[in-house]
């Protein structure tokens, strides 16, 4: 129950957040005016605030889970959320997700699982 | 690279990098001529917030960690001690850098997202993980482990599997397929 509210609402989380920006549309470039318009255009966005909220809630079920599980039990259950996020990103965001990105991917949660075990 | 910047006169270019795309986008018939080079710089923008990212994000938590480690144990009961750790919280300096670099970490996420796909930025901020161990292991002397240090290069080859891929799929003008 931690684990799926971990994984599904922080890629849910992350993925409204990324609905939101899109929907603003890309800043076109660093000048400060046109990031403070860009970021303030997305605080307007309720998906933006969804997003935060999702968010949020998966930290705290991280943390509640971190409390009961072992670290080493966890952790994995969290690199999921690469391959979770990827597929979230493929079929509601319809990004064109090929072989090489989801091999990236898949090394990433690899990666990120050997890191966060290396580090007890 | 040099191949592509044959492919288009260097006007192109100048518009392009001053960062008017979304007026060129709206102009007609340019967009088979410049998607390679709109390819390129969303990538090299996209690289430099998550630079931002990857560097900004460890370094508030590692600033917010020591800065409650300064403040102490929380006492919640009673509130006036609860006000009072409050009150050490906040004017804690290394709190408020960490509170800003942790703004400046969403800000670049922010932006990052607005013009790349989330499955791109998702995998590349994990480097996060690697300049963490850095921070740790030169910064407060850290042991880093050698599984961990494993584990940052096999994230390092999976981002840069990824980062091989277009950064932005969903734009019809940067896209190349689907």
């Amino acid at each position: 129950m931690l684990f799926s509210i971990i994984v599904v609402a922080g890629t849910a989380g992350e993925l409204c957040v990324s609905r939101a920006m899109k929907h603003v549309g890309g800043a076109t470039g660093f000048h400060p005016a046109q990031i403070f318009r860009v970021v303030w255009k997305g605080l307007l966005q309720p998906w933006l605030w969804a997003g935060i909220s999702l968010m949020a809630l998966a930290f705290f079920a991280l943390l509640g889970a971190l409390s009961l599980y072992n670290v080493s039990f966890v952790v994995p259950v969290t690199a999921l959320t690469y391959i979770v996020g990827a597929l979230g990103g493929a079929i509601f965001l319809r990004e064109h997700v090929d072989f090489w990105r989801w091999l990236g991917v898949l090394l990433v949660a690899v990666g990120v699982t050997l890191v966060i075990l290396g580090k007890g | 690279m040099s191949s592509l910047k044959t492919q288009q006169p260097a006007g192109e270019c100048r518009i392009l990098y001053n960062g008017r795309v979304s007026k060129d986008r709206k102009g007609k018939g340019s967009s088979t001529e410049a998607a390679p080079k709109t390819h390129r710089m969303v990538k090299t923008k996209t690289l430099l917030t998550i630079l931002v990212m990857v560097v900004c994000g460890p370094l508030g938590n590692v600033l917010l960690g020591r800065g409650m480690k300064q403040v102490g144990a929380i006492q919640f009961w009673p509130l006036t001690h609860l006000f009072s750790s409050a009150v050490r919280t906040f004017t804690t300096v290394s709190i408020w850098m960490g509170i800003g670099s942790l703004i400046a970490f969403f800000v670049a996420y922010m932006l990052a997202l607005s013009w790349a796909d989330y499955s791109w930025v998702q995998p590349a901020s994990s480097l996060a993980y690697g300049v963490a161990a850095l921070l740790g292991y030169f910064l407060l002397g850290e042991r880093v482990s050698p599984l961990r240090w494993l584990g940052i290069a096999v994230i390092c080859l999976g981002v840069f599997v990824v980062g091989h891929t277009n950064p932005s799929t969903t734009d019809p003008e940067t896209a190349e397929s689907g």
